[in-house]
């Protein structure tokens, strides 16, 4: 029992929930978009800032689980310096180690964020994790929108 | 602490015994089902009467000649009779069935609701279920009327003597919830509904989470509507009543247009067939209202005023029980309270609770129990919820008591 838990709440994780990274707003952002999670109430806001289709900084603020906190957290610690297409990247494989049907082969092939892996056995927080990516999503996306929720 | 001993006559292992799908174990513990004020588990009884209909008297109702139609119309029309006799309403005529309290509400909303001209009021209390916010909320949009509210204290009781201050000429009627789905507290209706019919208004009253764990007698309250959700009350889902004294239902004009709810139609003009047939329009869920009849039928062979203090006991001892996990707030602490829990723990998040005690059987509630207002209202963007049945015992609160220490130990 204690071991299951412990694969979802692994000590990286609980570490950016007591610490959140980049937990703040940005004046200077050129993006920002809403997320939100109507069920359960979770809501962050991101905020990113595109210089020449790198993404410069992006932070985030916000109240939700150790879930999606640290799923938020995370991806700020990764994406800082990357392109805009390897965000896209990262993203989309992302969406495919806590989504796909076939359980991934190698979650820490993607450093750090494979620790949000140990979600998939939990079908009803998988959209915790989610959030803040849909919301990077939507923020990296042309017609960026102001706000975003997922269920 | 030690459980309290032999404090009840309370035979709750007798009752448990009744409810099969309590004895399972969940993640390999006992399941310890505290989310009853989402919906309740079903009795054999329940259970068996809604097999029984489908295997030997399936048919639809009014309309048939033949012998299974003419017994599925009278187990239909008995299961109105046992919600009449439920409620203690005067007659039969005044029970329509509905698919639960939400869309007793609405039917309300879009009917009775019809004849609101702009500037009237509905007045509400802070603590609604958002089935008794959004329906007046789509009437607003329609017609123009004035939402009001009834303000709340911080333990969560209603600031009754508030209300006859809300009224006014232009109220055209009072909604309100008999006992809150989310801090638990009980609503002095009978003191609401003699206040606003000093003034002339009608009075709506959402039962939902009241008829599972008290004896509600509309005619003794004087409400003039009342409602309920089967699948809350120990019975199937999608059935639900709506009680509407007499009078008011005959002036009201019909909610959905179909079969079963006129008297005749042609293209130029139907005319509607009178209460409660004008309001029951398609074939209903004819099973589900037989299986409510057998779960009131249940209700009524128990001793429900020594189940009410049996749950009573179980409040006191689980409000005692989960102030002893450090950082633990119980949200919602009004002096009259149904069996219900809601709390917050410093340093997690509820949807983390309800995951983790998940893991030790215990099902619990978390969120913002479609009540965001009374979230709000309390500076939180959810709870934990532990809400509980004449079923449960000591025992399941010491495990969920034990369950959210253990959460503390991995997530604080």
């Amino acid at each position: 029992m204690e071991q299951e838990l412990r694969d979802l709440y692994q000590e990286l994780i609980l570490d950016h929930v007591r610490h959140p990274r980049n937990f703040h707003e940005m004046a200077d952002a050129t993006r920002t978009v809403e997320g939100h999670n109507p069920l359960c109430g979770d809501h962050l806001r991101l905020f990113v800032k595109l210089e020449a289709g790198r993404i410069a900084d992006v932070s985030f603020v916000g109240e939700g689980c150790a879930i999606s906190t640290a799923s938020a957290s995370l991806l700020t610690e990764a994406l800082k310096g990357k392109t805009v297409e390897e965000a896209e990247t990262l993203l989309s494989k992302m969406v495919e180690l806590l989504t796909a049907s076939e359980a991934p082969t190698d979650p820490m092939a993607l450093g750090k964020l494979g620790v949000l892996a140990g979600v998939r056995d939990y079908p009803s927080r998988v959209k915790c994790a989610m959030l803040p990516w849909r919301t990077l999503e939507a923020a990296l996306s042309d017609d960026a929108p102001a706000a975003i929720s997922t269920e | 602490m030690n459980a309290p001993q032999c404090v009840t006559t309370w035979d709750v292992e007798a009752v448990r015994a009744d409810f099969p799908i309590l004895a399972q174990t969940v993640h390999g513990k006992p399941l310890a089902y505290l989310d009853n004020a989402a919906t309740t588990q079903k009795p054999n009884a329940v259970i068996d009467a809604i097999a029984h209909f489908y295997r030997h008297d399936n048919a639809n109702i009014h309309r048939g000649v033949h012998a299974l139609a003419e017994r599925a119309t009278i187990a239909y029309e008995a299961a109105r009779e046992a919600a009449r006799r439920f409620l203690n309403a005067r007659s039969a005529n005044e029970i329509v069935f509905v698919r639960g309290t939400t869309e007793a509400i609405n039917l309300v909303a879009a009917s009775f609701g019809a004849r609101f001209q702009p500037g009237d009021e509905v007045i509400v209390t802070a603590m609604e279920h958002h089935a008794n916010i959004v329906p007046w909320q789509l009437v607003q949009a329609r017609t123009g009327i004035v939402l009001k509210v009834i303000p709340m204290d911080e333990s969560g009781a209603l600031q009754t003597e508030q209300l006859a201050a809300l009224i006014t000429p232009r109220t055209r009627l009072v909604a309100v919830t008999h006992v809150s789905n989310a801090l638990g507290t009980i609503n002095p209706v009978a003191e609401l509904i003699a206040i606003a019919h000093q003034h002339g208004v009608p009075v709506l009253v959402d039962g939902a989470q009241a008829v599972p764990h008290m004896p509600v007698d509309v005619q003794a309250l004087d409400a003039d509507f009342y409602c309920f959700s089967g699948h809350k009350l120990f019975g199937p889902t999608g059935i639900g009543v709506l009680y509407c004294k007499a009078e008011l239902l005959e002036s009201m004009p019909p909610y959905q247009g179909g079969g079963d709810m006129i008297r005749t139609v042609s293209f130029e003009k139907s005319t509607f067939a009178p209460p409660p047939q004008r309001f029951e329009a398609g074939t209903p869920h004819i099973a589900g209202a037989i299986g409510l009849k057998a779960a009131i039928e249940y209700l009524e062979r128990l001793d429900r005023l020594a189940a009410l203090r049996y749950e009573q006991e179980l409040l006191a001892y689980a409000t005692e029980r989960l102030q002893t996990v450090p950082g633990l707030k119980i949200v919602g602490t009004a002096p009259e309270k149904a069996a219900v829990v809601s709390f917050t723990i410093d340093g997690i998040h509820p949807h983390d609770l309800g995951t983790i005690v998940d893991r030790y059987g215990v099902a619990i509630r978390v969120g913002h129990h479609c009540a965001m207002p009374v979230m709000t209202f309390f500076g939180v963007p959810a709870t934990a919820r532990a809400s509980f049945a004449f079923y449960n015992t000591f025992a399941e609160i010491d495990q969920l008591t034990d369950a959210l220490h253990r959460a503390r130990d991995l997530l604080v």
